[in-house]
């Protein structure tokens, strides 16, 4: 479990600490979780359904809360009894959550995408300037107008990520970004996430994509950091991944998909 | 704002009365409906002006009579009623085509029919001329209680999607061989609704917690949107003006 930190000496864009949960009913989930991004790292969080993913980027905003350790965000703590400090936490760590319908609930695009930035008290030109980059970020530009229902799958989860960037995040977290996206969009959501200049910690158990996208990775299994190694080692390690319910696509070699960058 | 989410009740035209700000519109259509629902039901001659008056309307908007008079059926069930007090109602009787029927409830059926046709073409009107979401927006600037407008917004973003899911489980159901002919076969579908129910119970909680993540903190961020020029208000009290003018002309006459 290394906690290897590269760029020793700035102040990390996430650090988590010690961090333990139990859900109020007794079930443990998360037993000590130590993981250290640095700015503009992009880390892939692997793990079987049920390793506590979902329980893990909900404490990373302070929506949950509650058991032992710490979580800071570029250097500053989350701490969920400081109401304003909690919203500076919840504009540098942009969720993007797995359904695009729980997300985007305002009646347009653009509404949805300005609701972030209006929460941080953006308002008239800023706002529109805000909400024009985002969509521009993620080529939706065109459907700013535009009832969400109205969307395909894959154009919904482009805007989910928009209503995020619009809040200017140092940290993006993105929940199983590529699940229900057909490969078109799927190639198309990698496009737009490869040149963003943020952190990014990627949830997700589509391996092939967490090559593609993230050069480091992190298994989470039974509420425990299993391992923490640049992903083409962890994906060619093949007793690791099928210790904890991991498996590469039928005839996907990590080997030869090994990305050229 | 003038996102055009596709309901049955919207008509997409460029008209005079598609232009007019969503306010003012609601606020002529409110004052129309409470002075017709004050005229003595006796003023008869007031009740054709006001009808004279929401067909000038309907050809300002574009609107064409017959799809009006298509969604003017959800009247119907009260027409049904209206239908059946001149035979039940008491007092002073008449006889026509040997049937005996109570005056008074001619009158209270003849109230019924004329008043109720009128709010509907005029709120069809309305509905016809705004989309839902400049109704919302409308409601509130014309400072309608937040609480209202925002389970109006969820309800215009989340109603489709509910609908959606309800359309997947019945197709679900009927693939598996579904068919119910019987009053005890609706078991399934009973069964399905409480699904539903669930379903949009827990996507609530999700759709909050995502909101939360976002900064929400308990007030939706107000609509920053021009107000409607005075020129528009103006616009749309000839309506209300109009029909207070006949309203008042009757009762003077």
């Amino acid at each position: 479990m290394s906690d290897a930190d590269p760029a020793a000496g700035t102040t990390p864009a996430l650090r988590v600490a010690g961090l333990h949960f139990a859900y109020p009913d007794g079930t443990s989930v998360l037993h000590g979780i130590d993981l250290t991004l640095a700015p503009g790292e992009r880390v892939a969080l692997l793990g079987p359904n049920g390793a506590g993913k979902t329980t893990l980027v909900l404490h990373l905003n302070g929506i949950l809360h509650g058991g032992p350790g710490t979580i800071d965000v570029a250097g500053a703590r989350v701490n969920p009894a400081d109401r304003a400090a909690l919203a500076e936490i919840r504009r540098r760590v942009g969720i993007v959550f797995q359904d695009p319908d729980d997300q985007l609930f305002m009646p347009t695009v653009a509404e949805d995408v300005a609701f972030g930035p209006q929460n941080l008290g953006v308002r008239g030109d800023e706002l529109q300037t805000r909400v024009d980059e985002a969509l521009a970020a993620v080529g939706m530009s065109a459907h700013r107008d535009q009832v969400p229902h109205h969307l395909s799958f894959g154009q919904r989860r482009r805007v989910a990520v928009a209503t995020v960037l619009a809040m200017r995040p140092e940290i993006l977290v993105l929940d199983e970004p590529s699940s229900n996206l057909d490969p078109a969009s799927r190639r198309e959501l990698a496009e737009i996430l490869e040149p963003l200049p943020v952190t990014v910690l990627m949830v997700t158990h589509d391996l092939p994509y967490a090559l593609q996208l993230c050069p480091r990775s992190v298994i989470l299994d039974a509420g425990r950091i299993v391992a923490d190694a640049p992903t083409p080692e962890i994906l060619t390690d093949e007793p690791l991944l099928r210790a904890h319910r991991l498996e590469l696509p039928f005839g996907f070699d990590p080997v030869a998909a090994r990305p050229t960058r | 704002m003038g996102a055009g989410h596709a309901h049955p009740l919207h008509l997409e035209r460029a008209s005079p009365v598609h232009r007019l700000a969503p306010e003012v519109k609601i606020a002529a259509v409110l004052l129309f409906t409470i002075i017709v629902v004050v005229t003595p039901r006796t003023e008869f001659w007031a009740f054709a002006g006001y009808a004279v008056l929401l067909a000038v309307v309907a050809v300002l908007a574009r609107v064409p009579a017959l799809w009006l008079a298509k969604r003017a059926t959800i009247e119907l069930p009260f027409v049904l009623l209206a239908i059946a007090l001149p035979f039940a109602g008491r007092g002073e009787r008449i006889d026509w085509l040997g049937l005996s029927l109570s005056v008074d409830g001619l009158h209270g059926a003849w109230n019924i029919f004329a008043k109720g046709t009128l709010g509907v073409l005029a709120s069809l009107l309305l509905a016809a001329s705004t989309t839902m979401r400049d109704l919302i927006l409308g409601l509130d600037r014309l400072h309608c209680p937040a609480v209202f407008t925002q389970i109006a917004t969820f309800m215009l973003r989340y109603l489709d999607v509910l609908a959606d899911d309800a359309r997947r489980m019945r197709i679900a159901r009927l693939s598996r061989g579904y068919d119910p002919r019987f009053l005890w076969q609706v078991k399934a579908f009973a069964v399905s609704v409480g699904a539903l129910f669930l379903r949009a119970y827990e996507r609530g909680e999700r759709v909050y917690l995502a909101m939360v993540s976002r900064g929400y903190t308990g007030t939706l961020p107000r609509a920053e949107n021009d107000r409607a020029p005075v020129t528009q208000w103006v616009a749309a009290a000839v309506l209300p003006a109009a029909t207070a003018g006949i309203a008042l002309a009757a009762a003077l006459g």
